[in-house]
């Protein structure tokens, strides 16, 4: 299996590449966050991704999407990462496309995959209930009605709510929280009644929510796969949007490196660039040595998902991403912030937008104790 | 059926009829096979099967036949390895000759030198050693002061090594040796080789803090060596030294690599797996931060490993080593040195123990009393082949382009 890139996809990433410093700069996001955008994201810059083909990248062929691969999303993922770019990647491609694919009925899929590739659909992902990402201890209550079914819970932490059409709500139809059993995943219009977001505002400007379900009545068709049966599907979309948001985060923390090295080969004091003091070179050559590491997992896992049924190890090699990722971000973007000095600590400077969304992707998914936890279980210690 | 194929098909069937059982297990530490003239075979299967494979060539598979390798092509010995490996079959020789100054003499040296050496390292029976580092050349290798001059058609040398492994067992020595006194430190160094048995060669173990002696010091008294055992260009062998290295450090990144697998038997084999049973643990290790731990140290090895197949890869496409080796040496190092600290944690006091005083072990089981003697050998790990500083250093400014202190304070010096 080849760790290394192909012609296509250098020519994918070079693409990528000058969209996101041309389209998308840090000064995108600064703005979004300035103005306070209620959207979190420029809706223009959006379509100009859905363009490019970005939203159906793994969407299959026969529901509008490109099937380009994992690797070629990572490509793209990895690259809106250098530049902060806020969009739904995450929340709509990552998570949703990727449960309604797995889970969802062909009636599902034919209505919501292609308005997700096309840009006309944003579907959030309702999963978190706690300020800490714990899957297994959804609570949210699915009761089966004559008709249907009717929700209601708190969702927290739900990214993009506000720009959505529709939720991919993970309820819980049967059990108790902290079981397995008994959670199912359901489709639902943003606009059924008793749905009430009330939005955050998080430290990396981007878009997320809180959001109440007070007796949501929705159609039995809303269900998603088998009443109570959701865990495998939940799993498996979890540990594909955990690989992405690692991608992600690679870019980020490429990026940050990159800076740090230009500005120890720029900044002079004591009459030399402060790039010759062994001090800080040993801590640069440390810190390239772990952006090493990161590159190779999150290649590996990423090649490994476009072997789709032959794919093996998935759920180990996605907390070892998230894992590794979430510990050299914290690493990364702490030097990069000390390494600069002062100017590291100002506002005008982009170096506070990336240790803040550093925080947020850390968190995101699971942090690194939650990873190593889950990892060791997976590994039978 | 394609050749590689048939060529597997053939490797199995001579490895099954070949391979003696006893060969099929993990080798204990006084059962490796170094060769040389003195060897000693504490296993008569050791030698069965050392010299089934030299015959072959297949101690060195890649090396060419012309000079008693095994003459395979890359995908050819990638089927030997995975087959050796099928049956758990242990290399049948494992020396310097093979891992590092083979591969330089076939690149660098003459073709009489190629024949003289290369058959031997092959077949096993010529150990070497290597004279590098001097009392006072340590990480600043290049300013070594042992001398060799010119008499008639053979060098005098005169000078001391220190940290020559094995040098007590070895045969032959590769050695870097100052041959112009006048011109700038790496320009005056030349590489050459001699025997061990030429008058005024003395050697003197160190005892190091794992109680073994490894290393040796090395002395040379008016040794006599032929001129024409020169490698490469007279005054060019710094050249030589470094590729050397390269390879050295290739060897040693290799500890990394079995650090992150869990077939070395023994305690260490299964660091998590040892920990949960000294605390009686049946499905989970109950203690969490060394659990914790011990996740992290494996994702880290897993991503090692990652990272080194995906250098080879690299240096394939574009055929030469690439940026991403230069931190191979000191990660794969400092993963061996995280394993025994780990592994320390998991055993706890058992770990600890440095002899056993009673006849049954029961004080300390002989796999215990290794984890103690490996712990402390690891720790040089770091130190050879280039130390965690020095090779910190070489990323700096090779691969990130950091300025270069080291070099503005000798040209600074040098002015004085």
């Amino acid at each position: 299996m080849s760790l290394v890139f192909n012609e296509d996809q250098v020519m994918l990433q070079e693409s990528a590449r000058s969209f996101c410093r041309e389209q998308a700069p840090v000064a995108v996001l600064r703005k979004m966050r300035d103005t306070k955008d209620p959207l979190g994201y420029p809706k223009e810059l959006w379509q100009s991704m859905v363009e490019l083909g970005w939203a159906g990248m793994t969407v299959p062929e026969a529901y509008g999407g490109f099937e380009f691969g994992y690797s070629g999303l990572g490509i793209v993922l990895e690259e809106t990462g250098r530049t902060l770019v806020p969009a739904p990647l995450v929340s709509t491609v990552l998570l949703s496309a990727t449960a309604i694919n797995l889970a969802g009925s062909e009636a599902q899929k034919s209505a919501l995959l292609p308005a997700i590739a096309s840009g006309e659909s944003i579907v959030a992902f309702a999963l978190e209930e706690g300020a800490f990402h714990n899957p297994a201890q959804v609570a949210l209550s699915a009761v089966k009605t004559a008709d249907g079914y009717e929700l209601s819970g708190h969702k927290k932490f739900v990214l993009d709510a506000a720009a959505a059409d529709h939720f991919v709500i993970v309820a819980r139809s049967a059990g108790k929280a902290g079981d397995t059993d008994g959670i199912s995943l359901f489709v639902v219009d943003v606009n059924a009644p008793g749905i009430s977001i009330q939005p955050l505002s998080m430290v990396d400007s981007r878009s997320a929510a809180n959001v109440s379900f007070d007796k949501v009545k929705v159609p039995a068709n809303a269900l998603m796969g088998a009443e109570g049966a959701g865990w495998p599907a939940l799993q498996r979309t979890l540990d594909i949007a955990r690989i992405g948001l690692s991608a992600e985060m690679l870019g980020s923390i490429q990026e940050v490196f990159d800076r740090i090295v230009d500005y120890l080969k720029q900044r002079t004091q004591f009459g030399v660039q402060i790039g010759a003091f062994q001090a800080l070179q040993h801590r640069a050559a440390l810190m390239y040595s772990e952006v090493e590491l990161c590159k190779s997992l999150v290649r590996k896992a990423l090649s490994e998902l476009d072997r789709g049924d032959e794919a093996e190890d998935i759920p180990a090699l996605a907390s070892m991403c998230k894992a590794k990722l979430s510990e050299v971000s914290a690493l990364i973007s702490n030097e990069g912030v000390q390494m600069h000095g002062g100017i590291g600590m100002t506002d005008e400077f982009d170096l506070g937008f990336f240790l803040k969304r550093a925080r947020v992707a850390q968190q995101t998914l699971g942090d690194a104790l939650f990873h190593r936890d889950r990892y060791a279980t997976l590994r039978g210690f | 059926m394609s050749d590689l194929e048939s060529f597997r098909a053939q490797t199995r069937a001579w490895l099954e009829e070949n391979c003696p059982a006893s060969m099929r297990t993990p080798a204990p530490e006084d059962e490796v096979v170094w060769g040389g003239r003195h060897a000693v075979y504490k296993n008569p299967d050791s030698k069965l099967w050392l010299d089934r494979m030299a015959a072959k060539g297949w101690t060195c598979p890649t090396w060419s036949a012309e000079y008693g390798g095994g003459g395979l092509d890359k995908a050819q010995s990638l089927i030997l390895a995975e087959e050796m490996q099928r049956i758990s079959a242990r290399p049948p020789l494992v020396s310097f000759g093979i891992s590092m100054l083979g591969p330089v003499l076939l690149e660098m040296a003459t073709h009489e030198q190629k024949l003289e050496h290369i058959p031997k390292i092959v077949r096993g029976e010529i150990r070497w050693c290597q004279g590098y580092s001097e009392p006072g050349a340590g990480s600043d290798l290049a300013g070594l002061a042992c001398k060799a001059i010119l008499d008639g058609d053979h060098y005098v040398i005169n000078g001391s090594k220190i940290w020559t492994s094995y040098a007590d067992k070895a045969d032959w020595i590769f050695c870097l040796v100052r041959t112009d006194f006048d011109v700038p430190k790496h320009n005056g160094i030349s590489f050459i080789l001699f025997d061990m048995q030429t008058p005024g060669v003395t050697t003197k173990p160190i005892k190091l803090i794992s109680g073994n002696s490894v290393f040796c010091e090395t002395f040379f008294d008016d040794a006599r060596v032929p001129a024409g055992n020169v490698v490469g260009r007279l005054n060019d062998g710094w050249t030589i030294a470094k590729r050397l290295l390269q390879h050295e450090r290739t060897m040693i990144s290799g500890f990394g690599l079995t650090s992150g697998r869990n077939n070395r038997g023994g305690l260490s084999g299964n660091l998590e797996q040892t920990a949960m049973k000294y605390r009686g643990d049946t499905d989970k290790l109950s203690d969490p931060a060394l659990r914790d731990q011990i996740a992290q140290f494996r994702i880290d090895s897993e991503a090692f490993a990652l990272t080194s197949q995906r250098s080879a890869q690299e240096a394939k496409l574009s055929k030469g080593p690439n940026a991403t080796s230069s931190m191979l040496k000191n990660y794969g190092c400092e993963l061996n040195k995280r394993r025994y600290e780990l592994l320390l944690q998991a055993v706890g006091t058992q770990a600890l123990g440095w002899e056993s005083l009673t006849e049954d072990a029961s004080d300390f089981a002989s796999e215990e009393l290794a984890v103690a003697r490996e712990w402390l050998r690891s720790k040089g790990n770091s130190i050879e082949g280039g130390t965690y500083e020095v090779q910190l250093n070489v990323i700096a400014k090779r691969v990130l382009g950091l300025p270069d202190m080291t070099s503005m304070i000798e040209k600074q010096s040098g002015k004085l």
